[in-house]
């Protein structure tokens, strides 16, 4: 019955003989398909209880830097996406106080932890970013710290006595906030994205959308996605990754209707229709932050964390560490690179 | 759940632990990552040691419910060799590539010193195929296929006493590089006390010798009990059949002997059902964890620091692979230029005596050139000789001539009879024909001087004798 089938399958497989010890492995030759064949229960699809386990118990790592002029929110809207006072919003800078001559990278962690899943969240801000009056080659020292953090990757990976687990501080996403002007990106913009949307994932959104009417919105949507595709910028996700035609149509859907997301952050809580809810209130109502009708927080929230946030850490591992990698032993003329950088210049903001 | 470890090591990175204040969402992160891993499929890879016909395809084949490879071996192979062959098998959503490897061959030779070395081999290949692919340039380890060997079965002989020694000197060889998870094959054959005693008996000899078997791991509180008392069932005795009987009024699989049925899915009949739930339902993705990062790691840092890579120098201070790498580069180059110089100095030398050997032969042709010359010379003096001499002659004959003309016509005037006779001999003497072989005497013909020379000289001499006939 099951036999005969099996038996023409089993006649197409090959199989590899080593003849002779210290000869080339053996390869498995193609695999043949036995599939729902099979009688009985045999318990592989338990592999994947196994597997959530596994990671559940060592935990997750995720970085996500944040770009932006100053007062554009970028603080607010990161404590808003998790829930909590993850970055400390600076009250601007005094006249006394030194205006930073360059930009800044401070990297705070945290562990949060949820329904048993255990992060280690790191927010890394960028004060100073487009705050200068000459703000030229100011994305230079964030692309030198990304590049130092695949670095520190690079050197981990290349050890003889490797540790178990690396720690992963490279920036898994990277939020730039484009201010709501309403007409166009800016130069500076452009050059930003032009230049890290190669090392790293970036995500644009629109800041303090409650500035800007539906239609404008809109229009402003419009134009910004043209200017982006005009200049060759691949803000994540990118075309060129889609795995197959199920991400790509969804993908497509969000890459061409809903990003850039036009978000509104807020951690204060207001009472509407008889329930809590986090919001901005203002003379002529409360803007609701995770009412879909109001901005598109909710978008960017479920995107980023709920559904591509491990996409987002494999897009980062698998193609821009890679490239970075290729690209540095190649430069090294194949050797894995030299101890000489000094340590990266961040602060912890405890 | 969580572990304190974690905690631990997240709090010495200066991490702050937050509160949240409400539903984030990323407690479907392991969502997501199982998600991404089901559709790239699952690889696993078993590797089955035993003697022929000890029931290593027949387990298989039970364990995953399905005939794999229905080819019987013969017992008179000249070596142990490895047979992989890979199938895709499916259950619910779950695509598993698996890998099963097979020793053909393995305790049939008489002298079974060099059993274990192929299979050893086989295993350091597999690890070798992914290092390089991690060394690569341009790599792509996200979607490589893994052959590394996750697990070991070892299938031990149903005698009764203990290990034979074949068996613990393969199994002391691949401790350290592989899952071992050993097995009593035919366990039908050991009744019940026996082989408790076996049993026994088999993990102290194992323990005393040092062979490091697979334990299950104790480290997760849910499956830790159940992993624990299983570890105090190895080895697992088991029995594998493909045939089905029918029991009670459902069909399960079964050997039939005169004396009764031996149900394989009977705990109380064999260890079947526990090495399938080892082995598949709890512990698979712990088999290739420690695989990857145990038994590759080990090779991996024993492989890099053969090649003489080290993380620390000598002083003890860090040393980059490069620093490394450079001086090896440098002392490779050395060696380089060393030997180039070598094979330039013999390059020389053989030049030199090739010149030697050509001016030897020079001068030896010269020396031929000249004594044939010589030759030619005397040829050619002699020839003169031959020439005067011949000229000579032909004066002389001339003389003659005139003088016998002479007289002829003297004669002719006296008596008329006798021109008939002087015609006859005219006749018979059809005119004098001298002939003189005009001779080029070339300087450089040696050889075919001579030649032309001598028979010049013969020619000469046909000549001198005719003239000297008349």
């Amino acid at each position: 019955m099951f036999k005969g089938s099996a038996d023409n399958k089993i006649e197409a497989a090959m199989s590899e003989l080593v003849p002779e010890p210290r000869q080339k492995p053996a390869v498995p030759m193609k695999p043949v398909g036995i599939n729902s064949n099979l009688l009985g229960y045999i318990g592989i699809d338990t592999i994947i209880e196994q597997m959530r386990k596994k990671t559940m118990k060592t935990g997750f790592d995720f970085n996500i830097m944040v770009v932006g002029q100053s007062g554009l929110g970028k603080s607010t809207l990161v404590n808003t996406l998790f829930k909590s006072q993850v970055s400390r919003k600076s009250s601007g800078w005094n006249r006394e106080e030194k205006i930073p001559k360059t930009v800044e990278i401070k990297a705070i962690g945290h562990v949060i932890e949820e329904g048993g899943v255990k992060m280690k969240l790191t927010v890394i801000d960028t004060p100073g970013f487009g705050d200068q009056i000459n703000n030229e080659n100011c994305w230079e020292p964030i692309e030198k710290y990304i590049n130092e953090q695949y670095e520190k990757f690079l050197k981990e990976e290349v050890n003889i006595a490797r540790k178990k687990r690396i720690p992963d501080t490279r920036v898994h996403c990277c939020l730039y906030f484009i201010s709501p002007t309403g007409h166009s990106l800016r130069p500076l913009d452009l050059e930003f994205m032009k230049h890290l949307s190669k090392v790293v994932n970036i995500i644009p959104v629109i800041a303090k959308a409650d500035t800007m009417t539906l239609e404008e919105k809109t229009e402003f949507k419009q134009r910004v996605r043209k200017e982006l595709e005009v200049n060759g910028i691949e803000f994540y996700p990118q075309k060129e990754f889609d795995e197959d035609l199920e991400d790509k149509t969804e993908n497509d859907k969000i890459r061409q209707e809903s990003m850039p997301f036009a978000v509104v952050g807020s951690d204060k809580e207001y009472q509407v229709n008889g329930k809590r809810i986090l919001g901005r209130k203002t003379p002529w109502g409360v803007i609701e932050v995770e009412n879909l009708n109001h901005c598109e927080f909710a978008l960017l929230r479920d995107f980023v964390i709920r559904t591509h946030l491990q996409d987002l850490k494999e897009v980062t591992h698998n193609i821009h560490y890679e490239t970075y990698r290729a690209k540095r032993l190649n430069d090294n003329g194949g050797l894995p690179p030299v101890t000489a950088e000094t340590e990266e210049n961040h602060e912890s903001n405890l | 759940m969580a572990s304190s470890e974690v905690a631990r090591q997240l709090q010495n990175d200066n991490c702050r632990p937050l509160s949240l204040s409400g539903h984030v969402g990323f407690d479907s992160l392991p969502d997501q990552l199982v998600n991404k891993s089901v559709n790239q499929g699952f690889c696993f890879n078993i590797l089955c040691i035993g003697e022929t016909g000890i029931g290593k395809s027949t387990l298989i084949d039970t364990l995953f419910n399905t005939s794999f490879d229905d080819r019987v071996s013969t017992h008179f192979q000249p070596n142990v060799r490895l047979r992989a062959q890979t199938y895709e098998l499916q259950e619910s959503n779950v695509r598993l590539k698996l890998t099963i490897v097979n020793t053909v061959g393995f305790g049939d030779q008489i002298n079974k010193e060099d059993s274990y070395q192929p299979i050893v081999d086989y295993i350091d290949a597999q690890f070798e195929a992914y290092l390089q692919e991690e060394l690569k340039i341009k790599r792509s380890l996200y979607n490589y296929h893994d052959t590394r060997i996750h697990v070991c079965l070892y299938f031990i002989s149903p005698t009764g006493h203990s290990l034979k020694t074949l068996d613990l000197l393969t199994m002391k060889n691949l401790d350290s590089k592989v899952n071992i998870i050993p097995v009593i094959a035919k366990a039908d054959t050991i009744s019940k006390t026996e082989l408790q005693k076996f049993k026994i008996k088999l993990m102290s000899e194992l323990v005393s010798n040092g062979v490091q078997i697979y334990q299950f791991p104790t480290d997760d509180e849910t499956i830790s009990k159940i992993n624990a008392t299983m570890n105090g069932h190895l080895p697992f005795a088991v029995v594998g059949s493909m045939e089905e009987m029918k029991i009670g009024n459902k069909m399960v699989k079964a050997r039939q002997y005169p004396w009764g049925i031996v149900q394989v899915e009977n705990e109380n009949h064999c260890d079947f059902v526990k090495l399938r739930e080892m082995l598949i339902c709890t512990n698979m993705e712990d088999l290739r964890e420690q695989t990857h990062a145990r038994h590759y790691e080990l090779y991996r840092r024993c492989k890099l620091e053969e090649m003489g890579f080290r993380d620390t120098g000598p002083e003890n201070k860090p040393v980059s692979l490069q620093e490394t790498y450079e001086a090896k580069r440098h002392e490779f180059f050395g060696e380089l230029q060393r030997k180039e110089e070598e094979m330039r100095q013999m390059f020389v030398q053989r030049v030199k005596e090739k010149e030697a050997i050509l001016k030897e032969a020079e001068r030896e042709l010269q020396a031929k050139f000249e004594h044939l010359k010589r030759l030619h010379q005397e040829e050619r003096m002699k020839l003169e000789e031959k020439r005067k001499l011949l000229e000579d002659d032909m004066i002389a004959f001339n003389k003659r001539k005139a003088a016998t003309e002479l007289l002829q016509a003297q004669a002719f005037a006296s008596t008329p009879s006798v021109s008939l006779k002087k015609d006859k001999d005219r006749k018979k003497d059809p005119g004098f024909r001298l002939e003189l072989l005009c001779f080029d005497v070339r300087d450089h013909e040696i050889v075919n001087v001579q030649e032309q020379s001598e028979r010049e000289k013969l020619e000469r001499d046909r000549i001198s004798h005719r003239e000297f006939q008349k």
